[in-house]
């Protein structure tokens, strides 16, 4: 019992991380129809600024937490205001290549800047263990658990109080009714890019402080699809119930299974599942299903 | 699409030809000549391999224009594929020693097979969905790959070259002429098949696939072949490069190179044989410049970072390239030859 609970916790908490990244998917795909897959991107250039302000050139934490903020802001309204705007009712195709081609150039500037070899970050938190009955609990992931459910529960109140969180439910709901409520279509757009590359730079952080940072980095931007897919892609909640599901699944997986089909499955496995998910479900778990007209 | 003023169809077969003019007659017969005496008058290896590995580029990216061009399914498991025609075709050769024109249609087959799966599928799976499911198809595809004790695992495949009689297709040179032939016949071959019902069906479907079936056109068949005949040019295109290069890898087929292809699709202009060949000539030449000029260069000016300015160069190139093409030129280079080549036929008038 205490090895599950083990493998539970730790999934949860990794899982968590998986929720985070996630939202920020949902949050453009729910206003802007965008679906980004520089998302990886973002999240490792997050870490990477974030390493570079606080190791290389040698400043306090808090300035590199701030610094990466800020770049975070500029990044998504640049993001925002120099590709994305020009693609506003475009067909899906050119918007998928558009998110590519981003990811591609952002991935390029990263191993240029940074290269490919492996960095330890400064950690943020003590590596210390916490035993609570017979589980061990790493603090670090505690500490980004606790981060995450903050984070959420912010979202949440966001969405539900907030005018701007409102604003861009209406325009999730639609382009002309926001409009027509006097609601800046065009702003609400680049506030969600903002906030999605902010989550994604503290994922990145996250992440970082847990397992040091290298270009794999990247490949967090795919492996949270099937949270998405499996929370349904507009939804901001399923979004991170997607993401504990995933990071379950991969611990016990790896708990359970990994000894007799190999651990290196449990990155595939997320795949499978939504593979199966979507051949009996072509809208995904919690997705909208569409009407189509001609 | 028009003649020059003076000029007009007189019969329908003149009016359903595919070379029409007796100009068109000379340019295809002289690109056809000029391309199978390139190795003579050229005697750069270098050259050669980066033609040889075009065209096998090219294959796959016609089956892709098929899908997605024409019938208007994203897929980003073209090079998975590829990787199924390549690693059958490698698995007949070696263990059951069948000939290379046995091999690779077999190859083609089974890869078309496979894609079926995503066929079936199809009729419900649209738009980010569809992409969501090739993705984790191209994913789950080269992990089996990569992992199954009959593929060879992580080491690959090491096969024996194709031979015709006493000819063995062993170097570049010799293997340009193989790979020149079969690329030469799909590109006549796709171009039939996009003029013909088949072809037309595919772009009902794209521009609406409801108002498609509501036209009387069988939603499930055309779906079902359009991924039928994209994993089939895959399932070629790999059969070659694995005759050619002699050695399959699971690393040769990454999503990334699915992406690549899909880019070439994209920017060579969307449902269009000629946007195909396009495409893969805009993004070899790119790669070319980014790899062999570019990248050195600034490696040059900045030594400390010369391992990755390479890599990091070509993907940054590369990335510009599609960002800059989707704001631009949506429809592609092909459209830009379309009005070149309409204002040629119509000069010195501008309509």
């Amino acid at each position: 019992m205490d090895y599950f609970l083990q493998m539970a916790i730790s999934g949860i908490m990794i899982g968590s991380i998986y929720g985070l990244v996630a939202i920020g998917f949902t949050l453009i795909y729910k206003c802007s129809s965008v679906f980004n897959f520089a998302q990886g991107e973002l999240l490792a250039l997050g870490a990477y600024v974030c390493y570079g302000i606080i190791v290389q050139i040698g400043l306090p934490i808090w300035v590199g937490f701030i610094g990466t903020f800020v770049f975070a802001v500029i990044l998504g309204l640049a993001i925002e205001r120099l590709t994305l705007r020009r693609m506003v009712g475009q067909p899906i195709l050119g918007i998928i290549m558009m998110t590519i081609g981003l990811s591609t150039f952002l991935a390029g500037v990263l191993l240029i800047t940074w290269g490919g070899r492996y960095r330890a970050y400064p950690s943020f938190f003590s590596s210390k263990y916490i035993h609570i009955g017979g589980v061990v609990l790493f603090q670090e992931y505690l500490y980004s658990f606790s981060i995450c459910v903050v984070l959420v529960a912010v979202f949440f109140w966001f969405f539900r109080y907030h005018k701007w969180g409102l604003a861009m439910r209406v325009v999730a709901e639609s382009h002309e009714v926001a409009a027509s409520m006097g609601i800046s279509v065009m702003r609400v757009f680049a506030l969600a890019w903002i906030i999605s590359a902010i989550v994604a730079a503290i994922a990145g952080i996250m992440l970082g402080s847990i397992n040091g940072i290298n270009m794999s980095l990247i490949e967090m931007g795919l492996k949270v699809f099937p949270c998405i897919l499996i929370g349904g892609l507009e939804s901001v909640g399923g979004a991170l119930i997607g993401g504990l599901i995933l990071g379950l699944s991969e611990t016990i997986y790896i708990g359970y299974l990994g000894s007799i089909f190999g651990s290196g499955f449990k990155d595939i496995v997320g795949y499978v599942v939504i593979l199966l998910i979507l051949f009996v479900r072509p809208y995904g778990l919690f997705g909208w299903k569409r009407i189509e007209r001609i | 699409m028009g003649f020059t003023s003076s000029r007009y169809n007189t019969s329908y077969e003149k009016d359903a030809a595919i070379v029409r003019t007796r100009l068109q007659w000379g340019f295809m017969i002289g690109f056809i000549v000029l391309l199978f005496s390139f190795p003579f008058y050229v005697d750069s290896d270098y050259w050669i391999n980066v033609l040889n590995l075009a065209a096998i580029t090219l294959i796959s990216v016609l089956g892709l224009n098929f899908l997605l061009g024409y019938c208007g399914q994203i897929s980003l498991a073209q090079s998975a594929f590829m990787a199924i025609g390549a690693y059958t075709s490698a698995l007949l050769a070696n263990k059951l020693a069948l000939p290379f024109w046995v091999s690779m249609p077999v190859a083609g087959l089974v890869a078309g097979l496979v894609g079926l799966i995503f066929g079936f599928s199809s009729l419900k799976l649209k738009g980010f969905y569809l992409v969501m499911a090739t993705l984790a198809a191209q994913l789950i595809i080269m992990y089996l790959i990569s992992h199954m004790s009959l593929t060879g695992g992580v080491e690959g495949i090491i096969l024996s070259y194709a031979h015709l009689g006493p000819v063995v297709f062993n170097t570049g040179r010799s293997s340009y002429f193989l790979i020149m032939t079969i690329t030469v016949i799909m590109v006549f071959f796709s171009t039939g098949l996009a003029r013909a019902k088949i072809g037309r069906a595919f772009i009902a479907i794209r521009d609406n696939d409801l108002a498609a079936e509501v036209m009387g056109i069988n939603l499930f068949h055309y779906k079902v072949f359009a991924f039928f005949l994209g994993c089939f040019y895959a399932g070629i295109a790999g059969s070659m490069w694995a005759y050619y290069t002699g050695l399959v890898h699971p690393e040769q087929f990454t999503l990334i190179d699915s992406i690549w292809q899909l880019a070439m699709v994209l920017v060579g202009g969307m449902g269009s044989i000629m946007g195909s060949i396009f495409g893969v000539a805009f993004f070899k030449v790119l790669d070319l410049l980014a790899r062999d000029f570019i990248g050195p260069w600034v490696g040059a000016v900045f030594p400390a970072l010369a391992i990755n300015i390479t890599m990091g160069m070509v993907q940054i190139i590369f990335g510009l390239a599609i960002i800059l093409f989707v704001i631009f030129e949506p429809r592609g280079i092909n459209h830009r030859w379309q009005i070149l080549k309409n204002y040629y036929r119509l000069w010195p008038f501008t309509y």
